[in-house]
């Protein structure tokens, strides 16, 4: 399913800048800001929107482009290529392979576990869910329901107990029964609390020094995330080595702009969405569409 | 990297100092220049907008008083304009004269409303009062059981059944009122501002129960998309309060600007953690230069006192400013930081630090912290007090007794002086964030290193003075005067 199809309910006219721009005839400095105001807008931040015009003007100039629908092309293209052409596929490989969920607080970790778990299983994966959040109240219990839904085991601990020793067992438990895949929900934590980014640390080293290995640790990053995104991304990856990114909450109107910095100045491939808070709410990552939903460039989209 | 809006205004006031005055031409640049920083710090672009207008009338007006230069003098008033937007009118928190008092939480999904309604109760009850949760959120999984948990730990009951959200709340209520509670807290899914029939579910909820308080909760690290969605749970709710999240990260929270904006109601609190004791009284004042990126030593000050004693942390805190501290000072400095996230977090409170801290942050990542600890221990304590007796000798017996290299050692020690000079420079230069007015002793809740009983936050201390928490009757004299004075 595309992300286009599963967005049509919840977006709304949001991009007028961009509606603007096409019914104009050529493009004159009034549109270049209007563009620009509609990257600011999904929250690309100053800097990136800053270098992506800059770059899409250059590129008209030089393709003598001054149609609207040129120059959409233009951006488009433009910013689908900053988001690059990475393997957005996740790895596998380990004896189990262990995927670590890491994020602040709020974003959608444990949901995107659930979620996760769903997929695997119905592509005939052995999955293990790892209850590593023993902080935040009845992190456990939601976990276990989402468990029960997707039909996938889940080891968890006692409430405060040390949370790589949790993931430790489960990553034990998946190999004693055969499972590949454990899946490790940690417990939210701003990256200002260097205790807990040591604390994250200490849960990637000690997810292999059994049986596993871990080959995806998934930053989770909510679509409303404004500048701070980036930072975040930093800071987490600084603590446990990030390999991808999970951006969330793509159904509701925020556009998630930040990923492009995030991908840009790290490196850091987008490789999921979110897109609701049901069990088959989850999709690759597509830039193209992506792309086409930041920018509402899809006519049909449109309320 | 965002510098504050003090030394992006540097250039241009050199400019400014070399001609003697502020043009218009100036005025411009500037006005660029906080337009950048507050889009960096997420306010939304239609509201820098505005924002800006008044601060160019103002701005250009300002030229004419002679105290300050030019330059401090549009600081001062940005800081002031946006303090004013940010506080305005406060909330009026009344009780309703037939109990119980009525409050609602709605936002978006994760904000923060559960752990908000268990913050809250939880001073309702420290003010005398007997308040009642109720969980309304029949969708998230295991949402009741949080709030159960929650309710479980501050001493507070929690009702709830598996009917439907406006019928929970109905019986709630009605529960409430036969218990006897006098204040009922209603905790809601989250909901996305365009999922219309969310939206109308909530509404309905408010519809059934009446509130006397509709509170949206808000996370401070939303960017432009805070006022979509302020907007819409303000047309469906009429909402009287916002309430700021995770104000313990380090998101610079211009969505608080974006929200007081485009709903006019006041930001009633702040959470800043995770412990059910971490709510505090918005302080307008601090957000705007946090904001801004311009420090704030206050915080600054308060964070330390979390670790530290008040006395110490005061005398701490001056003597970073007066660049009066030896090694064993920095040694001290650098592990209670520690305790309290990346140094440069911290250190970008003090004013006029965080471009400096670029640097010194790199230097001082928390992996190098337990070197930088077995050099300093490797010193004689005359070397600690004064760094310039380190000769080339007594280099390489520190290196020999801490197994760094003689070069790491010369880059600590150039390091510890640059960070002096530089704190002596900002004390001596007058902190603008610096309130003379004092605080009682604070303590926050949240977790310990690695293995405290979960969420259990610390027992509420005595003598918690805060403005708006704590004290009940100070409390609430703030919530009907308002914070900022
Ligand atoms: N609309 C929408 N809601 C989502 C999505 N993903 C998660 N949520 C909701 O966001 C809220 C928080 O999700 P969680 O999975 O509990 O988030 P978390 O990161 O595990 O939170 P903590 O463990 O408390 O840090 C829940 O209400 C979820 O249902 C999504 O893609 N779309
Ligand atoms: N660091 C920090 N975390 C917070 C703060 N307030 C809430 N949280 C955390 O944020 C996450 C989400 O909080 P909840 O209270 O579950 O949010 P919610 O709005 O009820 O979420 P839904 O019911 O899923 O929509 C949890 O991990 C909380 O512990 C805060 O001020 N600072
Ligand atoms: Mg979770
Ligand atoms: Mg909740």
């Amino acid at each position: 399913m595309s992300l286009r199809s599963r967005l049509g309910r919840a977006r709304n006219a949001f991009s007028a800048q961009v509606r603007g721009v096409r019914s104009v005839s050529t493009v004159d400095a009034a549109t270049w800001d209007a563009l620009e105001e509609a990257l600011i807008l999904a929250d690309l931040g100053v800097s990136t929107t800053a270098d992506v015009i800059a770059a899409v003007r250059r590129r008209a100039d030089a393709e003598a482009g001054d149609e609207p629908d040129v120059v959409l092309d233009l951006l488009r293209a433009e910013v689908v290529e900053r988001l690059g052409s990475h393997d957005r596929s996740l790895a596998r490989g380990g004896d189990p392979s262990v995927w670590l969920f890491v994020g602040v607080n709020g974003v959608g970790k444990t949901t995107t576990v659930g979620k996760l778990g769903r997929m695997e299983v119905q592509a005939g994966t052995g999955v293990v869910l790892a209850a590593g959040d023993t902080f935040r109240a009845a992190a456990a219990d939601q976990l276990a329901l989402w468990g029960d839904e997707v039909g996938a085991a889940v080891v968890s601990g006692a409430e405060g107990a040390d949370p790589s020793s949790v993931i430790f067992d489960a990553v034990e438990h998946a190999a004693a029964v055969g499972a590949d895949l454990v899946l490790a929900d940690t417990a939210g934590r701003v990256h200002t609390r260097g205790n807990l980014m040591d604390e994250l640390s200490k849960v990637r080293r000690v997810a292999e020094k059994g049986s596993g290995t871990v080959t995806e640790t998934l930053l989770v990053i909510d679509s409303t995330t404004g500048q701070n995104g980036l930072v975040q991304a930093r800071r987490f990856t600084e603590a446990a080595d990030v390999t991808g990114v999970v951006l969330t909450k793509l159904d509701g109107s925020a556009r998630g702009g930040i990923v492009v910095a995030v991908q840009e100045e790290l490196g850091i491939p987008v490789k999921m969405v979110g897109v609701g808070e049901g069990p088959d709410d989850l999709l690759a990552f597509d830039p193209v569409e992506f792309v086409d939903a930041l920018f509402e460039l899809d006519d049909d989209v449109e309320a | 990297m965002f510098e504050g809006l003090t030394s992006r205004f540097e250039g241009i006031l050199r400019r400014a100092r070399s001609r003697g005055r502020l043009g218009p031409e100036e005025v411009d640049d500037l006005l660029r220049e906080i337009r950048l920083a507050l889009l960096e710090a997420d306010v939304h672009l239609d509201v820098v907008g505005v924002f800006l207008e008044r601060i160019r009338e103002r701005a250009l007006g300002a030229e004419l008083s002679g105290v300050l230069n030019p330059g401090q003098q549009v600081v001062k008033v940005v800081l002031e304009e946006l303090t004013l937007i940010l506080g305005g009118e406060t909330m009026k928190f009344t009780y309703a004269p037939k109990p119980p008092t009525v409050v609602l939480l709605a936002g978006l999904q994760g904000s923060g409303k559960t752990t908000t309604a268990a913050k809250l109760a939880r001073w309702f009850k420290s003010s005398g009062r007997n308040p009642m949760l109720v969980g309304a959120d029949l969708q998230r999984p295991a949402a009741v059981a949080q709030l159960e948990t929650l309710g479980e730990r501050i001493g507070i009951p929690v009702f709830s059944q598996p009917t439907d959200p406006v019928a929970v709340a109905v019986a709630g209520r009605a529960e409430a009122a036969r218990l006897g509670r006098d204040v009922v807290i209603f905790d809601t899914a989250g909901r996305l501002a365009v999922d219309d029939e969310l939206m109308e579910e909530v509404r309905g909820i408010s519809e059934a129960v009446q509130p006397d308080h509709t509170l949206l909760v808000i996370d401070s690290m939303m960017g432009q998309d805070a006022v979509n969605v302020a907007t819409a749970f303000h047309d469906r709710l009429s909402l009287d309060a916002v309430v700021l999240t995770k104000l313990d990260g380090d998101a610079r929270g211009g969505a608080a600007l974006s929200v007081r904006e485009v709903v006019g109601c006041p930001i009633a609190f702040a959470s800043t953690g995770e412990g059910l004791s971490d709510l505090d009284a918005f302080h307008p004042n601090r957000m705007a230069s946090r904001i801004l990126g311009m420090g704030d030593v206050e915080t600054l000050i308060e964070q330390v006192e979390t670790t530290y004693d008040r006395e110490q942390a005061e005398d701490a805190a001056a003597r970073m400013l007066e660049g009066r501290f030896t090694l064993d000072d920095f040694l001290e400095q650098v592990n209670q930081l520690r305790r309290m996230g990346p140094l440069s977090s911290v250190m970008k409170m003090v004013p006029g630090m965080s471009q400096q801290m670029a640097g010194v942050d790199e230097a001082l990542d928390e992996g190098r912290i337990d070197r930088i600890e077995g050099i300093i221990n490797s010193m004689t304590p005359a070397e600690r007090i004064d760094p310039g007796l380190i000769d080339g000798s007594r280099r390489s017996r520190i290196a020999a007794g801490s197994g760094a290299q003689p070069s790491e050692i010369t880059q600590l020690l150039r390091q510890f002086r640059e960070m002096r000079k530089m704190m002596k420079k900002m004390g001596g230069s007058g902190s603008g964030g610096r309130s003379s007015k004092r605080r009682g002793k604070r303590r926050k809740g949240g977790r310990a290193a690695g293995a405290e009983p979960t969420g259990s936050d610390r027992p509420a201390t005595k003598g918690l003075a805060l403005p708006g928490l704590g004290d009940p009757a100070e409390a609430e004299e703030w919530i009907l005067r308002g914070p900022g004075r």
